[in-house]
């Protein structure tokens, strides 16, 4: 599907919705968002890409396979599940810096698990995404 | 007691696949790792059952939530004992794997996916919050699927397609079970609602709310009517899968209606009526599917249906005798029905087919390997002292103290057949002279003395489990009666996941 | 509102019933997907719907003082949508792959006879 208005706007819309992305994944503590929602808004933002400049295109912006996010993402949280347990708490306890960072606000790392969600999951819907969409 | 490390098998399991996943397609690294994690997995596991062992339940609560708000994990003497055999039969396998499977399978990432799914068993294991015991099933149903299907033969995706709706929708009655039993209590925490299903006025709804988790374990575990996905699918995927989907995964069926029916229903006359027609069925279906079938992997399919009934009668008769059948029945089991499945893929390795008819004169090229297959194959039999007979015992007495003649008849064909069908295998495979007009296609005499050692070596340590088991009954009769006393009398479980506060 | 939902919720089983019985991948899929919903539904249901009171706590305040939503049927409902989100992208991609090899939307095509096994 090649569409001038789609293409022009998904330029703009690109950069937006990443951005929006990012602000659901460091809003969403206590506020609605999160990682998980945060990650499904910016893999949507490379589908919309996709959609109007074709998957190989999107591919290129991307630079390399998405698969490779996923076990960093993994990672992230892994090591963010079990990081109070070297300070003698249950694991997932939020560990959290005393003094707020400006912009971001309190930091703790449950962020930190965010992250690895957000990650894992542009991973994987992109994933099943193009791996449905270049079998055509 | 508060522990706050009852998880590291869990987390080894995942830290495993997670490094594995960094070193896609590089399958060399990941042999050693899968090879090293499962070690690693089964010191911790050692670990873990020998403290429960001596001091008790554990619990953790994850996030530091007390007890009925947040999720909880417990560590009490049953699950520890089935992470404990988990850990061995995945120590196994992944030795197993590392020669036994295909390198077009490890490219399309075989070992992270084995390592989540063992993940997903542990975690189901330990957890003692039934939604997240639904959500350790989805990680483990999701796992299996990918493991299902890899490769993508089309004998294997009709397979997969089979298990793939069936468990889904064995999953939808789990989580409707769930959604009824919130809506009856409000609460998700077993112990917690151990306490207030026993308040919950109408008995008639609460019924029905276990009829669905009768439904969605059942499918799980592969009882009488809802068997049928298990003998069309198990047969497809490679050996070293099929090993662990016949060792472990209907267990977690087993396990979960242990749990279930201990803890929040005690089975009443129907439930229990119920439960012991199913075992009955169950019983004489597998065994009469074994005995028809001529390719191996098909004829132990349906005796794990056949061996599913006698653990859903134990459950059926609910005393500390038949409880105490039921658990050591599961732990012989899970070290015998894994190793089964690797001896099939050791056959299949030795000549090329797992087709009885086409199969013979093992016993005459390899003595020393057919004398420790014959181990595990009488093992299964249960001829004494081997580990198969000890449950038994149990698991007559009891029947003949409720006397529940029909498991008894039930229980005495079942043995009969598997004795016959195993005899039979035994005569075809072993015995018999090889067909003449066949080709032998032997891929394991050409290759090198340490691949050799690396197919053989996993049979040969679940051989000596079984062994074990078998010959060191006493201990393992011991650890299945405190099980079944846990079981019983669950109140300790219930104050170690609610009245911690005290002891902190 | 309840009333509403329960009809949903027995409409949402019978399609899925229905679907998951017939031959075609296609249909089994859908009933499948039909009947998580109806699931979710149920738990929802279940959890004592109240309506415009959500399950957050004014700043000001140290406890609820209201009725509020109970915020766990939305949790678990989340986490069912999750699960089935994966389960369902990976039912499409292996449905698409036994059609890719059989050439055909029926169950029966896709059966394979017992001589074929290894």
């Amino acid at each position: 599907m090649k569409s001038a208005i789609l293409q022009t706007a998904t330029r703009y819309l690109l950069p937006i919705l990443l951005l929006f992305s990012f602000f659901l994944l460091l809003r969403g503590h206590y506020f609605p968002g999160g990682g998980f929602v945060g990650g499904l808004v910016a893999s949507i933002a490379f589908v919309l890409h996709s959609l109007a400049n074709g998957t190989a295109s999107t591919m290129k912006i991307l630079g390399y396979k998405p698969i490779s996010l996923i076990p960093i993402g993994l990672a992230i949280s892994t090591v963010s599940i079990m990081l109070p347990m070297l300070f003698n708490l249950p694991p997932m306890t939020g560990l959290w810096f005393e003094e707020p960072i400006p912009v971001i606000g309190m930091i703790g790392s449950a962020l930190f698990f965010d992250l690895g969600v957000y990650l894992v999951v542009i991973g994987v819907v992109l994933t099943i995404l193009f791996t449905i969409a270049l079998d055509e | 007691m508060i522990d706050n490390h009852i998880l590291a098998p869990v987390f080894v399991q995942l830290f495993t696949a997670v490094i594995q996943l960094m070193f896609w397609r590089k399958t060399l690294t990941q042999r050693y790792l899968s090879v090293g994690g499962s070690f690693i997995g089964l010191l911790v596991a050692i670990r873990l059952f020998s403290r429960v062992y001596q001091d008790g339940i554990l619990t953790m609560n994850a996030a530091n939530w007390d007890a009925p708000f947040g999720i909880v994990f417990v560590a009490d003497l049953l699950s520890v004992t089935l992470v404990l055999l988990t850990s061995i039969a995945c120590f196994a396998v992944s030795i197993f794997s590392s020669i036994g499977v295909s390198r077009q399978r490890m490219l399309y990432g075989y070992f992270p996916i084995f390592h989540f799914l063992i993940m997903g068993l542990h975690g189901a294991f330990l957890t003692g919050d039934i939604f997240n015991l639904y959500v350790y099933f989805e990680v483990i149903i999701i796992s299996s699927f990918v493991l299902m299907t890899l490769g993508g033969r089309k004998a294997q995706l009709e397979g997969a397609v089979k298990y793939m709706a069936m468990n889904i929708l064995a999953s939808m009655f789990f989580l409707t079970g769930i959604g009824l039993l919130y809506g009856l209590t409000g609460s998700l925490n077993m112990a917690d609602l151990a306490l207030k299903v026993r308040q919950v006025q109408d008995g008639t709804l609460v019924g029905i709310t276990s009829c669905f988790f009768i439904l969605g374990f059942g499918i799980k575990s592969a009882v009488f009517p809802l068997y049928y996905w298990l003998p069309s699918s198990y047969h497809t995927p490679p050996s070293a899968v099929a090993a662990t989907f016949g060792g472990l995964l209907t267990k977690v069926g087993i396990y979960a209606m242990l749990r279930v029916f201990s803890l929040i229903f005690v089975p009443d006359e129907f439930t229990r009526t119920l439960l012991m027609v199913i075992a009955c069925a169950t019983i004489l279906t597998g065994a009469f599917g074994a005995i028809i079938k001529t390719n191996i992997r098909r004829l132990f399919s349906y005796l794990i249906v056949c061996h599913i009934g006698f653990m859903i009668g134990g459950i059926a008769m609910f005393s500390k005798l038949a409880l105490m059948g039921v658990v050591f029945y599961l732990i012989h089991d899970i070290a015998v029905k894994t190793n089964m499945f690797l001896i099939a893929g050791l056959i299949r390795q030795l000549r090329g087919t797992m087709d009885m008819d086409k199969l013979g004169g093992l016993y005459r090229d390899y003595p020393k390997i057919s004398v420790l297959i014959a181990l595990v194959l009488f093992s299964l039999v249960g001829i004494p002292p081997l580990s198969g007979f000890w449950p038994k015992i149990f698991l007559f007495q009891e029947a003949f103290l409720q006397t529940q003649y029909f498991f008894v008849a039930a229980l005495i064909v079942g043995s009969f057949v598997t004795l016959y069908v195993i005899a039979n295998m035994w005569a075809q495979v072993f015995w018999k002279n090889p067909p003449r007009e066949e080709e032998v296609d032997d891929r394991f005499a050409p290759m090198q003395p340490y691949r050799k050692l690396l197919m053989v070596l996993p049979i040969g340590m679940l051989a000596l489990t079984t062994l074990y088991i078998g010959l060191n009954a006493e201990a393992i009769v011991l650890v299945a009666e405190k099980i079944s006393s846990q079981l019983i009398d669950t109140s300790t479980y219930i104050e170690a996941v609610l009245n911690k506060n005290n002891e902190l | 509102m309840e009333l509403l939902l329960v009809l949903v919720l027995g409409l949402l089983y019978a399609a899925g019933v229905y679907l998951i019985l017939r031959r075609s991948l296609v249909k089994l899929l859908l009933g499948i997907m039909l009947l998580g919903n109806g699931t979710n539904v149920l738990i929802f249901l279940l959890g004592k719907i109240t309506k415009g009171s959500p399950p957050v706590i004014d700043e000001s305040y140290k406890v609820f003082q209201d009725i509020y939503a109970d915020p766990i049927p939305q949790a678990l409902i989340l986490t069912a949508i999750v699960i089935s989100f994966a389960l369902t992208s990976f039912a499409i991609v292996l449905l698409k792959r036994v059609y890719a090899l059989v050439n055909s939307d029926d169950l029966d095509d896709l059966n394979t006879p017992e001589e074929e096994d290894l």
